[in-house]
């Protein structure tokens, strides 16, 4: 395992995927350390509008300026971090309970239940995601909880169609036929022997689910359906910067590059662990 | 043929799931799904009214029967925020979505597998950068990207119109000019759509391209002596592109998300903007129907898909 580690740090993709998650989510931990209060009210006329690397009249430095009522962006930045982070990480959790279970169910149960259960994939899989996540956000109150609910119940069916594929090529396998033999119980086969075994290709499934999760919150937020303001989240900071793309176009331009790096960063490990679990993709 | 006509019918399978599923959410919701369609201002007897017409007291079969023949003769109501049929509302609207999604498509297909050969083949520095590019470009969210578009273009060079489809004088401009005016007002949403559509393209035509590269058949193609770009379009590109044409009837639901928030950006008049505008109103009728409307064009470019990889790869057929 830890062999592993070292080899797929060698990778660059891996190793610099890593390194900005960590400091995302470094930044996200110690937000109140990198950036004080982010709702102290100071003198909002004189600290409105103040460009990246501006000192204020107050004495006070603000990396990446101040939006339209004197906040500081990167306090705004460091705080949202924490909300979209953790609703991204939370909803591809989930997605990867719900995945886990269905697909290998799936794949160990086959015959009506399996049919039942794949072709209920297949209809997840035909749904437009984004639709979907508007009309659920339209029936009930918007908050971190909803989106977080709704991304992890669309988000789902990739993971599920894996671990499928992957229990059903593992089910055929001696040391499971042998513990069929045995007379060990299906359910615990499916834990004890197939499971942990089919579980690589999840984490790869999961590093670029995290970073369309977190593109969703964002996108739901930005308009209005997602995380309310005045929580701070990623794309209602986005969306709080499009009013004020011409005065200030940073307060927008910020959120947007750290959710891309993030994005970046969560698909270049999940690429670089895909090749390293797939031999077939070395050669 | 056979197949493709089992297909269709699994794909009405989802719209009519869709329909169920919406059937179902709106008696989950919390609220009378009466008072929510008749809106907030309605009085009594019109709450009453829409309740015996939505045949709330009936029992729940017979309620999803008829739910589902409104649905099916498109008798879908009139909208709450703006008084007209929806069903008009959405006719005049998806011509303007399929346009958009439409020559995105065409565009980042096209551009995407020029890059992603460009990478398999050359490999090297080249396949680095243009990777870090294609990367960059997968993670780009839509909306933002053109938030900075429309910054650049439309504010700071003041080149291009950032919303609408058309300009306020566009009727009474000559031909020529009245095109040139739908072109420029095209330009910025579809270039914020294909330009978020190619990353993803360019990365998958350079993987499926790798795949193909190991085969027998190139190695055998090369030893006879073909030239590099030969065996690059007609051996390597040729089979890649199987999984590729698959790939762009699947990609189609996330296109059309996409355009969803591009459309509520530019305020492009399509199924998209009028689905975030009936959302952000409540506007219950509406979100219903434009739901299913786009999950019905999603299966009908799934169809298409299908019947592209039957053209393209004769096993399939």
């Amino acid at each position: 395992m830890r062999g592993d580690a070292r080899r797929l740090l060698a990778d660059r993709r891996a190793a610099a995927g890593l390194a900005i998650l960590a400091f995302a989510v470094l930044a996200a931990l110690l937000a109140p350390l990198l950036a004080g209060d982010p709702i102290a009210q100071r003198e909002i006329v004189a600290t409105r509008f103040l460009p990246p690397f501006a000192t204020d009249p107050l004495g006070a430095f603000h990396l990446l300026g101040t939006d339209r009522l004197g906040r500081d962006v990167w306090a705004r930045l460091v705080f949202g971090a924490r909300v979209s982070l953790g609703v991204g990480m939370l909803a591809v959790l989930l997605s990867v309970v719900i995945g886990v279970a269905v697909g290998a169910a799936a794949g160990f149960w086959r015959g009506w239940l399996g049919t039942a259960l794949l072709g209920l994939t297949d209809f997840a899989l035909a749904l437009p995601r984004v639709v979907l996540l508007l009309l659920l956000a339209s029936l009930w109150r918007p908050s971190a909880g909803l989106v977080i609910l709704v991304l992890g119940l669309t988000g789902w069916m990739p993971i599920a169609r894996l671990v499928y594929a992957e229990v059903r090529a593992l089910a055929a396998r001696p040391f499971v036929e042998s513990a069929v033999g045995l007379g060990v119980p299906g359910p615990r086969i499916l834990v004890r022997h197939i499971l942990p075994n089919a579980l690589t290709p999840v984490i790869v499934a999961a590093a670029l689910g995290l970073g369309n999760a977190i593109l969703l919150e964002a996108g739901l937020s930005f308009l209005g359906l997602g995380v309310q303001p005045p929580t701070p989240s990623w794309g209602n900071l986005i969306a709080s910067g499009r009013d004020t793309l011409v005065n200030a176009p940073w307060v927008a331009a910020a959120p947007g590059m750290a959710l891309v790096m993030v994005v970046v960063a969560a698909t270049l490990l999940g690429d670089a662990v895909r090749d390293r679990l797939d031999p077939a993709a070395n050669a | 043929m056979f197949s493709l006509a089992r297909r269709a019918l699994s794909g009405l399978g989802v719209v009519l799931g869709v329909v169920t599923l919406m059937f179902a959410l709106l008696r989950l919701a919390p609220g009378d799904p009466a008072l929510l369609l008749v809106g907030p201002a309605a009085s009594a007897e019109q709450v009453a009214a829409q309740r015996r017409s939505l045949g709330l007291d009936r029992p729940i079969a017979e309620q999803y029967v008829s739910w589902l023949g409104q649905f099916v003769r498109g008798d879908w109501g009139t909208s709450i925020a703006t008084g007209r049929p929806v069903r008009t509302m959405l006719a005049q609207a998806w011509p303007a979505t399929v346009r958009l999604v439409g020559i995105s498509l065409v565009l980042s297909y096209l551009i995407g597998i020029a890059v992603g050969v460009v990478q398999a083949a050359r490999g090297g520095r080249l396949d680095t950068v243009l990777s870090v590019a294609t990367v960059t470009l997968f993670a780009l969210p839509g909306y933002w990207l053109g938030l900075m578009l429309v910054m650049v273009f439309t504010y700071q060079l003041r080149l291009l119109p950032a919303f609408g489809a058309a300009g306020f004088d566009a009727d009474f401009l000559p031909p020529a000019a009245r095109l040139a005016d739908r072109l420029r007002h095209l330009a910025l949403p579809l270039a914020t759509l294909t330009l978020v559509g190619i990353g993803g393209t360019a990365r998958f035509v350079r993987g499926a391209m790798l795949d193909v590269a190991g085969s027998p058949w190139v190695t055998v193609a090369r030893a006879k002596g073909l030239s590099e770009t030969r065996v690059t379009l007609h051996h390597v590109l040729r089979n890649a592109l199987v999984p590729v044409v698959t790939l762009l009837g699947l990609s189609l639901p996330t296109l059309f998300s996409g355009a969803v928030f591009i459309e509520a950006i530019f305020a492009w008049p399509g199924v998209g903007r009028i689905l975030v505008e009936a959302v952000q109103a409540r506007d219950y009728p509406v979100v219903m129907a434009a739901t299913a409307v786009s999950a019905l064009l999603v299966v009908l470019g799934n169809l298409l898909a299908e019947a592209l990889v039957r053209w393209v790869d004769p096993r399939a057929r």
